[in-house]
């Protein structure tokens, strides 16, 4: 079937079987193999993606899924001629949040849509948040400050913080 | 790229890092080429029997399907394996492991590829199984493998061996389990080969050894090495599970199959965990001797290492445990056996703590038991024992080297979170037990005597006036390329936007050994420095002729340019690199790593790797909470104190530190291969529980800075002793919050609360005569 979608903020129109997964288009046939297929199950996290600015798992959503929505993937987020980062993606790299990598652009979506939700998470919010994402490398503890760092520029990452009300 | 010369000692950020969180880098597994085949192979599904025949008309008349190949399409020996070769690429006569492949299906997609694998019908007969080490050496076991199921037997033994137990005030005895531990890596085991037109066969894999990978496939195959080329782009993770054949067989046996298409071959996950590498199950029996003021003196053990189907590294996995099984403690006399047995279980291999993780478990277990039995401080009988400079180690090899064992002991001595324990678990709230456990170990780096440990190191000067390495040992994600690039860019005063990396290609690059055993840092960074200096040296020397200088004194390296400072004139690193020939740009220079000279009448069963000199020492401190009532185990404090020589890359050390712990802390919480008849029962993340963001502390690393003068700006690896703490510290905190401990892995919720309900026993007492002593 024809599907028409956002990708990157570019119109994108492609011809495929309804029940493609959505990682093998992103992947395969477009080419961004930016976004990574770790499990095939959704059970690591690695194929996050943002669909209208929300995290999904693209090897769980079939590519008719897509019709009408807007997709960031992590080739999405920094836009190749100015060379500039988004504020997560710098973050991790300062932090040392990246190890292997392979779980990077998934985690990196992951914290940005949880930023969204929370701006300003302490680091049991951010661990619950990113939950959903395995990492074999760090162990977490410099995701976890990245993402921190990446909340509020300047803050101390390491440094211990009230927990909310809400808590 | 960032605009600073990344100064060795400096948290510079990682090389790598923006173009894997900007979604750049290639993986292997992100080649995608034009007109490419998938491979995938038909599996046998029981864990041992005698093929009778393959079927593979139906799934060859399937639309799509380009060739089926089985073991009669294999040239070669079809036999591979690192140091016995012993595992057909395709299953030939019989199978041993459920994970064997017994065909291999190329064709134009995945949908494809499923429904022919399911096609193909092997005729099995069932031969009966084995899946524990110690049935396997029965006289009337069945046999996986002609020349019997004991794949090496090895004794090591040192002063009196067991005998001098009889002479000890005290001895505790002790029986531990651990299971199989699966990597996990995120990227799972794949690859891309084709063949040109001359023959030639390249492959793009995930592998930490595209050197020797060349000479597997050639053995393999009926190939000549010089005709293949591997290509080894970043790994997404390897842990070991990388060294050695996984795809890299397959895809070169599909390549002569496929007229000259890329074929791709994607182990899917649950593929992965039937068919990958693990961590070796163990069994270990230990009795540990002292006298009555602490002081070590006899050891005897036992350990039996389940290599499952075939024998990959197992082998050399036993002896490093072997090597280790004393502990880091001076122990006059030793006698530790050894037994790698085969099983028709999944395939044991190489993983991070490479056997050093299984024993460690046992002696720092013995070692806590010992301290209650005594009445003593754990703390105090590790430092009272703990191997300094000039001790022999459990193996008898003089320990020459940086040897930081008791600073970080005293480290761990003066943290908070031990000189504060008493109050931190006298603060338990209700229905909580809290516990304070430690754990001191150390890890050999690189491969041990028999072979040589060795890289190659390229660095030119480009056209172009950019500093180009040519590395030769795969980046797993571990990070020794970064490390390579702040060093080259240390020596040759560069900023990291004039660097540039050539990843290992067998074609482009120098044979620099497996990424593995704790040496690609060591030893490639090693060849570098030379590499770099030499090259400084020689940029120097060409400056004087374009700057008409009749010495070389007076002339630095600096950023972009080589300058004269008597008189400020000065030439372009691009000005350089346009006008010499490449001969004058590149320098390449060698590093072996140097061996134990102890004359040791013992390991002789080995046939390489046995001993090592070199070691990175740790001490672990772990707070853990149980719930009494579910029995939910929680490490709230995690300390990690390591001495790695010195540091080239602190946050680049807490990486590998923290990393470490986290499979460790896994391996000792919630991971364990369950396995019946030889299936794994959990072969994914749902049940296979890898500790996600919710289940680790934050942890404390530090560094114990000593200089290891051989190292590369006195650096040692410390890639793997951190995995090997986790384990016994979380248990002997147990120990600390129940009075008893346990004496198998991992401590799930399950098992925590069979050990609440046994009667708690006093580790303190008479000695009992029973296999395990009580606690």
């Amino acid at each position: 079937m024809k599907i028409r979608f956002s990708l990157n903020g570019s119109t994108t129109q492609v011809e495929v079987p309804a029940d493609r997964r959505v990682v093998d288009l992103i992947r395969e046939d477009l080419g961004l193999t930016g976004t990574k297929e770790g499990c095939g199950a959704g059970e690591c996290g690695a194929c996050t993606i943002l669909v209208d600015g929300e995290s999904r798992l693209s090897c769980l959503m079939l590519a008719a899924q897509l019709q009408g929505c807007s997709i960031t993937t992590i080739e999405g987020l920094a836009p190749p001629e100015d060379g500039s980062l988004h504020a997560v993606q710098e973050a991790f790299i300062e932090h040392g949040a990246v190890q292997c990598g392979f779980c990077t652009p998934g985690m990196v979506l992951a914290a940005i849509d949880l930023l969204k939700r929370n701006p300003d998470p302490d680091r049991e919010e951010i661990r619950r948040g990113l939950s959903g994402n395995l990492c074999r490398c760090t162990g977490y503890v410099k995701i976890v400050g990245a993402v921190a760092a990446a909340a509020a520029p300047g803050r101390n990452p390491e440094a211990p913080r009230e927990k909310k009300e809400s808590l | 790229m960032r605009r600073e010369i990344p100064e060795v000692g400096h948290s510079v950020p990682r090389f790598d890092a923006q173009a894997k969180v900007t979604g750049v880098e290639k993986y292997a597994i992100d080649h995608y080429l034009e007109n490419l085949l998938w491979a995938g192979a038909k599996r046998a599904g029981i864990p041992h029997g005698r093929i009778r025949g393959i079927d593979t008309s139906a799934a060859a008349a399937l639309p799509g399907v380009v060739a089926v190949l089985t073991a009669k399409h294999v040239p070669g020996t079809n036999r591979q394996g690192i140091v016995h070769k012993d595992q057909p690429v395709l299953a030939d006569e019989q199978v041993r492991h459920r994970g064997d492949p017994v065909a291999l299906v190329l064709a134009e997609n995945r949908e494809v590829l499923k429904e022919a694998v399911r096609l193909i019908q092997v005729d099995l007969e069932p031969l009966p199984a084995v899946f524990d080490p110690e049935e396997a050496l029965q006289p009337e076991a069945p046999l996986l493998h002609e020349r019997g199921n004991l794949l090496l037997q090895a004794t090591i033994k040192k002063g009196g061996g067991a005998e001098a137990l009889a002479e000890c005030d005290v001895v505790v005895e002790g029986e531990f389990r651990v299971p199989f531990q699966e990597h996990a890596f995120l990227e799972t085991e794949n690859g891309v080969a084709w063949q040109e037109a001359d023959g030639r066969i390249t492959l793009i894999a995930s592998t930490q050894a595209p050197f020797r990978d060349r000479f597997e496939i050639g053995h393999a195959l009926g190939l000549d090495p010089a005709s293949l080329r591997v290509i080894s782009p970043y790994l997404g993770g390897g842990f070991g599970g990388k060294d050695g054949a996984t795809v890299q067989c397959l895809l070169a046996l599909a390549a002569l199959h496929a007229e000259g298409r890329p074929v791709k071959m994607w182990w899917e996950r649950e593929e992965s965990f039937l068919a990958g590498y693990k961590r070796h199950a163990a069994r270990m029996i230990y009795r540990l001797g002292a006298t009555a003021d602490g002081t070590l003196q006899a050891l005897h053990c036992r350990l039996y290492y389940d290599t499952g189907a075939y024998a990959h590294l197992g082998g050399e996995v036993m002896e490093l445990g072997m090597e280790h099984a004393a502990g880091p403690y001076r122990v006059p006399h030793t006698l530790i056996e050894g037994w790698c047995v085969y099983t028709n279980n999944p395939i044991g291999g190489a993983m991070r703590g490479f056997g050093v993780c299984q024993a460690a478990f046992a002696v720092e277990r013995m070692m806590d038991r010992l301290a209650a039995k005594l009445s003593l401080d754990p703390l105090a009988l590790r430092l009272k024992n703990g191997l300094e400079r000039g001790d022999k180690n459990g193996a008898g090899v003089t320990m020459v080297h940086s040897t930081g064992l008791m600073p970080c002991l005293e480290t761990l001595r003066r943290h908070p979170l031990w000189t504060e324990r008493e109050a931190w678990k006298q603060a338990a709230g209700l229905f909580k037990r809290r516990g304070v456990g430690l754990a001191a170990v150390w890890n050999a780096m690189g491969y041990g005597r028999g072979l040589p440990d060795s890289a190659i190191a390229r660095v030119e000067l480009t056209q172009e006036g950019k500093i180009r390495v040519f590395n030769g040992v795969s980046d797993m994600g571990q990070g020794n390329a970064a490390a390579f690039m702040q060093m080259a860019g240390e020596i040759l005063c560069q900023e990291a936007s004039r660097l540039e990396l050539i990843q290992p290609d067998t074609d482009r690059t120098h044979p620099s050994g497996s990424s593995s055993a704790g040496r690609t840092t060591y030893t490639y960074g090693n060849a570098l420095i030379q590499a770099c200096r030499e090259l400084k040296q020689k940029l120097l020397h060409r400056s004087t002729l374009l700057l008409m200088l009749d010495e070389e004194r007076g002339l630095v390296l600096l950023p972009g340019r080589v300058k004269h400072l008597p008189t400020g004139r000065e030439v372009t690193l691009e000005v350089l690199g346009r006008l010499f020939p490449e001969s004058d740009r590149v320098c390449i220079s060698q590093f072996v790593m140097p061996v134990a000279q102890d004359g040791l009448d013992t390991g002789k069963e080995f046939f390489i790797g046995f001993p090592h000199v070199f070691f990175s020492y740790a001490a672990h401190l772990a707070c853990v909470e149980v719930d009494e009532l579910t029995g939910k185990s929680d490490v709230k404090h995690y300390l990690a104190v390591t001495e790695g020589g010195r540091v080239i890359n602190p946050q680049c050390f807490e990486q590998q530190v923290e990393g470490a712990v986290a499979q460790g802390l896994g391996y000792a919480l919630s991971e364990q291969l369950l396995l019946r008849d030889g299936e794994v029962l959990n072969p994914n993340f749902t049940t296979y529980l890898l500790p996600t963001s919710m289940d680790l502390p934050d942890i404390a690393v530090l560094a114990v800075e000593t200089i290891e003068p051989t190292g590369p700006f006195g650096m040692k690896g410390i890639g793997e002793v951190g995995v090997n703490a986790s384990l016994p510290a979380v248990a002997n905190a147990v120990r600390d919050a129940f009075g008893h401990g346990p004496s198998r892995s991992p401590l799930t919720v399950e098992h925590l609360l069979a050990l609440l309900g046994e009667p708690s026993r006093q580790e303190v007492g008479p000695e009992t005569t029973g296999k395990n002593d009580s606690d």
